[in-house]
């Protein structure tokens, strides 16, 4: 059987299916669709199109695996030298929810060299249970190792999910495990959660540039994997009075810590202005500003607010500020407690690297911007005029 | 060296849009294009081939129509390329995708080096580099902004991390996945646009790479996409509009009414 096909019956010959498919592998025949599969691609974009769903794509619907041999809700608990990371506990947060819903175990997944102390923050944070792979040649992150190990661990142990920070690292690691354990993973989810009906992980993410969401499943296989940006959720809240759980210590051998790769030296880049990811206050702007030297306006803006500088793509790709500074689905995410967007239209890619800021305010000259959308107090006007009169009022404001 | 590019057709997404009355995306008249990434990872393979020798081959994944980017690919200066089409490749998700294209690398024989983008901007997801290498067994180096030093034992390279870089040594074979720092990549010359037309695409279906077809496309595809919807709209907040002074007053005079000013 294809894995498409036009329900015949059900098909009232509107030609929608034609002018969506992007392939040209629609044709009409006797008023009824038909699909050329040498050209169709399965993107499904027919499917979406189709006002009486008479379109239908088939998945695999065979189970690869048992799925009820498989519990727990695994975090992997990302260190940088010795340090558990931020994005970590946003996880332990989210997948609270998900073990809460599914009646099972939070754990978290932790790799390094004597980084057994961080457990009890971990469990603080909500885990329940921690796999702990202690050993020095841990030390360091490296792919292989790390994703030997975190598959072994699943392998033996089962987790129906497993999370990990949308990282550097988790970057590198998880599609490498994701494909030792043969199974589906998700990029950058801003939305997971349980699906009442069938017990399976929603995931939810940007797509097509951010310009859609696309909540994706992984119905048959396990674990259901998926990464998540640093700063889409919240943090777990420390509970003090919960330093304790259960420690699965893990015994690492050197057939798990072989590796072809090491890392020779790490050099922190030496930054002008605070990591954006990490600012309170953020002042971004994008195309309006005209060019590169119109940036020391929100310089001076942002200094005045201990703020940081962002930039939206176009104003990156067009060079006027460094990459380092770009907000935005192929920039940073950033959830900032004041987000000021400066001469940026709005564009759904950037959208959706800082619409979870807790305040956002627009300034921008054109009132039907996107960007007013999304804001909370939106400035139309010149921001010539807007930013110095901004930076005067504040600085006034705040004594300096 | 042997030095294979993975590369990739996608729509120009910035163009991409939803129709907010029927809630699918509107892709007519989108362009295709080669993803921006993988510009970078041609001419990382291409300056390293001019260098020391060698071939860079590059290899797509696609419909019949993205024969168009491996021409992209020898006007730049690769040597050869491979189209793997086929309707048993279509619907395939990162798994499935990067066991066709390693399958396929397999059947290319020795290489040493294999480059990709650091990811694709229609599907941003960056997983099919490193699941390509997890496939072959061999090192990966993800996200390099620099290739340090290279001999035929060894690569050295620079890799861009949260809060810097990191220098990370690999053996040979490795496969690298590049960000946008680490070149310039050139405009293809007049011989490379000839010989991009003359050139013959090699094609491979599924029967070429002699695949478990359970493992391709749509069948061996974990995760399929349940439905797509537009971004949740904010309402949009309070407006100022009128003089730059006036506005700026009011709304600094809010900010404070609102205790968002400590």
């Amino acid at each position: 059987m294809a894995n498409i096909e036009v329900l015949k019956e059900t098909c009232i010959g509107c030609a929608k299916c034609i002018r969506a498919c992007p392939y040209d592998a629609i044709e009409m025949a006797d008023n009824v669709a038909e699909i050329d599969l040498k050209k169709c691609t399965l993107c499904g974009a027919c499917v979406e199109s189709c006002p009486v769903d008479a379109i239908v794509l088939h998945h695999a619907h065979r189970a690869a695996v048992d799925l009820n041999e498989y519990k727990e809700v695994w975090i992997f608990a990302e260190q940088r030298e010795g340090h558990v990371q931020g994005v970590v506990y946003e996880l332990l947060n989210a997948g609270k929810k998900l073990a809460n819903d599914r009646g099972t175990r939070l754990c978290a997944v932790l790799l390094g060299s004597g980084v057994a102390e961080q457990a009890g923050e971990l469990f603080m944070r909500g885990a329940d249970k921690v796999y702990l792979a202690d050993h020095p040649s841990l030390k360091d992150y490296n792919d292989e190792p790390y994703s030997r190990i975190l598959a072994k661990l699943a392998r033996q142990y089962k987790p129906e999910i497993v999370l990990c920070g949308a990282t550097a690292m988790g970057r590198s690691l998880i599609p490498r495990a994701a494909v030792m354990l043969q199974t589906g993973l998700t990029a950058d989810c801003t939305g997971l959660e349980i699906d009442p009906d069938s017990g399976h992980l929603l995931q939810t993410r940007p797509a097509f540039g951010g310009n859609i969401m696309a909540t994706i499943r992984c119905e048959n296989y396990r674990p259901q994997m998926a990464t998540v940006r640093h700063k889409v959720m919240d943090e777990a809240i420390p509970d003090t009075s919960r330093t304790e759980g259960e420690i699965i210590r893990v015994t690492v051998d050197e057939n798990d810590t072989a590796s072809r790769t090491r890392i020779l030296e790490v050099i922190k880049e030496v930054e002008e202005t605070i990591n954006i990811t990490e600012a309170d206050i953020i002042v971004a702007g994008g195309r309006g500003l005209k060019g590169p030297e119109n940036f020391e306006m929100l310089r001076e803006l942002a200094k005045v607010l201990d703020g940081a500088v962002g930039a939206s793509r176009a104003a990156v790709d067009a060079g006027w500020i460094g990459y380092s500074h770009q907000v935005g689905q192929t920039g940073k995410t950033v959830k900032p407690k004041i987000y000021i967007s400066v001469g940026i239209s709005g564009a759904i890619q950037h959208l959706v690297g800082m619409n979870s800021s807790d305040r956002i305010i627009a300034i921008n000259k054109n009132p039907d911007a996107p960007i007013f959308q999304a804001a909370d107090y939106g400035l139309v006007g010149d921001l010539f005029e807007i930013v110095p009169e901004l930076t005067r009022q504040f600085k006034t404001l705040l004594k300096k | 060296m042997n030095i294979i590019v993975c590369i990739k057709q996608v729509p120009d997404t910035t163009e991409v849009k939803i129709d907010p009355k029927t809630n699918t995306l509107i892709r007519e008249g989108v362009d295709s294009i080669l993803n921006p990434f993988d510009a970078y990872a041609l001419e990382e393979a291409v300056r390293i081939r001019e260098a020391k020798g060698g071939k860079v081959t590059a290899i797509t994944m696609g419909p019949p129509q993205a024969e168009s980017v491996i021409r992209d690919a020898i006007a730049v200066g690769a040597d050869d390329g491979i189209l793997l089409s086929d309707p048993a490749f279509a619907g395939a998700d990162t798994l499935a995708t990067s066991f066709t294209l390693s399958t396929a690398i397999r059947k290319i024989g020795s290489f040493d080096l294999i480059f990709c983008g650091k990811q694709a901007i229609d599907g941003d997801t960056a997983q099919v580099g490193p699941g390509i290498a997890a496939y072959l067994d061999i090192p990966q180096i993800a996200f390099v902004k620099k290739i340090r030093d290279l001999t035929d034992q060894k690569v050295v390279a620079e890799r861009m991390v949260e809060d810097g870089i990191e220098v990370v040594e690999s053996t040979i074979p490795v496969l690298i996945t590049v960000v946008k720092d680490i070149n310039e990549p050139r405009m293809p010359s007049l011989r490379g646009k000839m010989n991009a037309k003359k050139a013959e695409v090699t094609v491979w279906t599924s029967k070429d790479l002699d695949a478990d077809a359970s493992r391709l496309g749509l069948n061996g595809s974990p995760t399929w996409v349940d439905k797509i919807s537009s971004p949740p709209p904010k309402s949009g907040g309070e407006k100022f509009e009128g003089e730059p002074k006036d506005i700026v007053k009011a709304f600094v005079e809010r900010l404070k009414a609102d205790n968002l000013l400590q």
